[in-house]
């Protein structure tokens, strides 16, 4: 049973530092709230100024937000990173065989490790990609796995991300904003470097490119300047040093993708794209899109352009698959998970649901094709009306919702108007695959910034947090 | 680069180009509005000087289809805030604002910022603002934004193929509206044939050159009165006057001979052709043509350019083109031939 205390990264129960925080708690007592609070305010100028801003659906058109950034890192002991490295690049690497699997042999299921309704009558199934070939059968080039630590600081995955996961600018400018505020603190620390991450990003999707390319074409596609992470997406592109590439910049001749230049008509052999499958190609998938470019996938079919992520990668992030990946584990790899999954009832099933419309005041329901956030119930925190109406909604489609204990999540201390208070945070590294899997040491912590909160989604009030990753011995738990 | 940032980039710079060349227009014609004026055939459209910006721009249909009749009032709510004309001051900013927005990486934050804070200080004119502070005024202000947002690209963006996109755009909008301008001398009729060469003939020229920046150099180039064919050679084949067809013309065959590859070296040669007969091009043989005739066709000449411009780097066609960025392009581009009629 999960116990309902939150684990403090920085401190113990007793109260005593952690020893991978005792060189930046020595500092934080060194320096000077002042320099504290003038650094604070010097931090939210420039992210105004170079605009890392992100769109919120919903309000005004047009409002743009900076996301909150709080300058107490989370920090993590290098054992523990090992550990947790192995445990997110053993799930994707399960993930990716399922996926080939579920749109070739469909072994999973012939063995009955998870019903097959649950799979080919999920609507984010794709019956288009049945047989398709990609290169290196690699489905999930980017991946975002959302790890909690609760009971006793035990890690959990809480979702897996394996459609278009955004969030990785934030890790790069927050670790740029922490070494320009206090570069005093990474002169004596080994804190492991993310900023590599484009150039692992660009190695890895050159590794995807169709057979034979010798110096592939990348292109970032965007759905534009008025998408919520159009920042992101500029930003990776001018990173890598590749296109940023609107729909209407693409076309197919030939089953061959090329953009359009002022040079003329230039090959582009993987697209790094940032929309979702229904809107890729007006010819497969939704008519109406006026993002998609008419023939890719048709092109993509053919192999002649690698798409990163594949499409129909969405039915193995789906919160009603994910109950079911430790077992796939087992299934493709012959190996126990290295990280669990928070225990799950699956709603449809008779004797879940039993016990979760009984239980639902301790109880979080989400919707399983939800995200950001949105369209979940916090049972603890809800109003007894509120949960009556989740109950009507369970009833009317149990299988669009799964639910899980209500987590302590971990808390690290935070800046608040009060000063340094405990607030929950969450963390998602984002795993690479091309040739191998791998992972820069890091990640976006965010962190609920209202007391007592559990949602960290930046749409809902989410801040976040530099991540660090120690090197070696230092900090290691004695 | 992609044929989508350099088209911004390109319309960015003409626009902000209009922008300011409308205002030139607006000027001219405000000066010769403020003069004794007096026309004895009554009903003649042609008349008014307010008719000649709408001609030389080829709006007098957009017009009428808003405005019954043509009052000056009108016709400066017309020119300057319409959203529906497409050479609006209001418009111009709004649409240059735009492309820099769309490809804010490929120009300077500085360009950006620049561009933004005139937008939004555009948004906070209105007819009345301007008639309380003077026309004048306002037409200065346009005239100061085109200038600081020139300094700003020239001074801070790497000379890469975006600059380079930007400077044709500039010139090839300037060459344009040059012509135009210096073509409204035309429409303005006079009081009777008596009075060319007299003194209404004589502040109608006078204008027309201050409001394309040439009466100093007018005077310091000739030291002589004011004459019809001096200020054709000025503002036509003069290379050292920036708003000359000649001037312009050196900018954009020199900056497509960058541009250009073996693909598109036909483009840059079209340019050279145009060029050359500026180049060699004399006084006595424009006059003898007639001023306005040269005009009309050096117009058709660089709106052809342009569209080559336009096929070759721009908005390049091909089996899998959309009809939708061709349709885009014909909105934004002015009609040629000031033949547009009046009621």
């Amino acid at each position: 049973m999960l116990s309902s205390l939150p684990f403090d990264e920085m401190r113990t129960p007793e109260g005593a530092l952690r020893p991978h925080y005792r060189a930046f708690a020595d500092w934080l007592e060194r320096t000077p709230p002042d320099r504290i609070a003038q650094k604070r305010g010097e931090a939210e100028r420039i992210f105004h100024r170079v605009g890392i801003t992100f769109a919120v659906y919903g309000e005004q058109a047009g409002t743009e937000r900076l996301i909150p950034f709080d300058l107490v890192p989370r920090i993590i002991p290098a054992d523990e990173w090992a550990r947790l490295e192995a445990g997110l690049v053993q799930r994707v690497r399960t993930l990716n065989l399922f996926l080939h699997d579920i749109y070739h042999e469909q072994a999973i299921l012939r063995a009955g490790i998870i019903p097959s309704e649950r799979v080919l009558g999920n609507t984010q199934y794709r019956r288009e990609m049945v047989g398709v070939d990609v290169p290196g059968g690699i489905y999930a080039h980017v991946a975002g796995v959302d790890v909690v630590r609760a009971d006793g600081g035990r890690y959990y995955v809480l979702e897996d991300n394996l459609r278009v996961p955004s969030g990785v600018s934030y890790m790069l400018e927050n670790r740029k904003m922490m070494m320009r505020l206090f570069p005093e603190l990474f002169a004596t620390r080994s804190i492991r470097p993310v900023q590599h991450y484009p150039d692992l990003l660009l190695e890895n999707l050159h590794a995807a490119a169709p057979a034979g390319q010798e110096r592939p074409t990348v292109a970032v596609l965007t759905p534009g300047a008025y998408n919520s992470a159009y920042f992101e997406h500029a930003f990776l592109a001018q990173q890598m040093g590749v296109e940023l590439v609107e729909g209407r910049d693409l076309f197919v001749e030939d089953d061959t993708v090329y953009m359009r230049t002022t040079r003329g008509p230039q090959r582009v052999h993987v697209i790094y794209r940032r929309v979702d499958d229904d809107f890729l190609d007006p010819l497969a998938f939704r008519p109406d899109s006026m993002l998609g470019v008419p023939g890719l996938f048709a092109a993509y079919r053919a192999g002649r352009v690698t798409l990163a992520n594949a499409i129909g990668t969405g039915v193995a992030d789906d919160k009603s698959i994910y109950p079911y990946v430790p077992a796939m584990t087992r299934f493709y790899l012959s190996e126990e998970p290295i990280l669990g999954n928070v225990p799950t009832l699956m709603l449809y099933r008779d004797q879940d649901r039993a016990e979760a419309l009984a239980n639902l005041d301790r109880l979080v329901v989400k919707e399983v094709h939800g995200a950001g956030g949105y369209g979940m119930l916090i049972g603890p925190a809800a109003t007894v009306a509120e949960r009556e109406a989740f109950r009507q909604r369970i009833l009317a489609a149990p299988d669009r919702y799964i639910a899980q204990p209500t987590l302590a999540l971990s808390t690290c201390p935070t800046f608040v108007a009060a000063g340094l208070a405990p607030r929950h945070i969450d963390l998602r590294p984002y795993i690479l695959t091309g040739r191998g899997s791998a992972l820069v040491p890091g990640g976006l912590t965010r962190v609920a910034l209202r007391e007592g909160s559990l949602v960290v989604n930046s749409s809902q009030g989410g801040g976040t947090k530099d991540t660090w990753v120690l090197a070696g011995e230092e900090g290691a738990e004695t | 680069m992609l044929s989508r940032t350099a088209n911004e980039l390109y319309w960015m710079a003409r626009h902000i180009e209009r922008a300011e060349n409308t205002a030139r227009l607006l000027d001219v014609t405000y000066r010769t509005s403020l003069m004794p004026y007096q026309v004895h055939e009554t009903g003649l459209a042609w008349a008014d000087p307010w008719s000649v910006p709408l001609v030389t721009l080829g709006l007098a249909t957009a017009y009428y289809q808003r405005h019954p009749g043509l009052t000056a009032e009108n016709a400066l709510r017309f020119m300057i805030f319409d959203p529906a004309n497409t050479s609006s001051i209001y418009e111009c900013l709004r649409t240059a604002r735009e492309s820099a927005r769309a490809v804010r990486g490929a120009i300077t934050s500085e360009m950006y910022e620049d561009l933004n804070s005139a937008w939004i200080e555009m948004r906070s004119y209105d007819y009345e603002r301007i008639q309380a502070n003077g026309v004048s005024d306002f037409l200065d202000w346009v005239k100061m934004r085109s200038h600081l947002f020139r300094g700003v690209t020239f001074g801070t963006m790497l000379r890469d193929e975006a600059y380079h996109f930007i400077r044709l755009g500039t010139h090839m909008e300037r060459a344009d509206n040059t012509a135009r301008i210096l073509d409204t001398k035309y429409h303005i009729l006079l009081p009777s044939i008596d009075d060319v060469g007299g003194a209404v003939d004589y502040y109608q020229w006078a204008s027309l050159l201050q409001s394309l920046s040439g009466f100093e150099s007018y005077r310091k180039i000739y030291s002589d009165v004011i004459a019809p064919r001096r200020i054709a050679e000025l503002l036509i084949l003069r290379d050292d006057m920036p708003r000359s067809l000649h001037s312009c013309m050196n900018f954009i065959h020199d900056t497509l001979g960058i541009l250009c590859d073996d693909h598109t070296r036909e483009v840059e040669r079209r340019a050279g052709e145009l060029h050359a007969r500026l180049h060699y091009g004399r006084t006595d043989d424009i006059m003898e043509f007639g001023l306005h005739e040269y005009l009309m066709e050096f117009l058709e000449q660089i709106s052809e350019l342009g569209g080559e411009v336009s096929r070759a780097f721009l908005v390049p066609t091909n089996k899998a083109s959309t009809d939708l960025a061709s349709a885009a392009q014909r909105l934004r581009s002015m009609p040629v031939r000031a033949t547009d009629s009046l009621r």
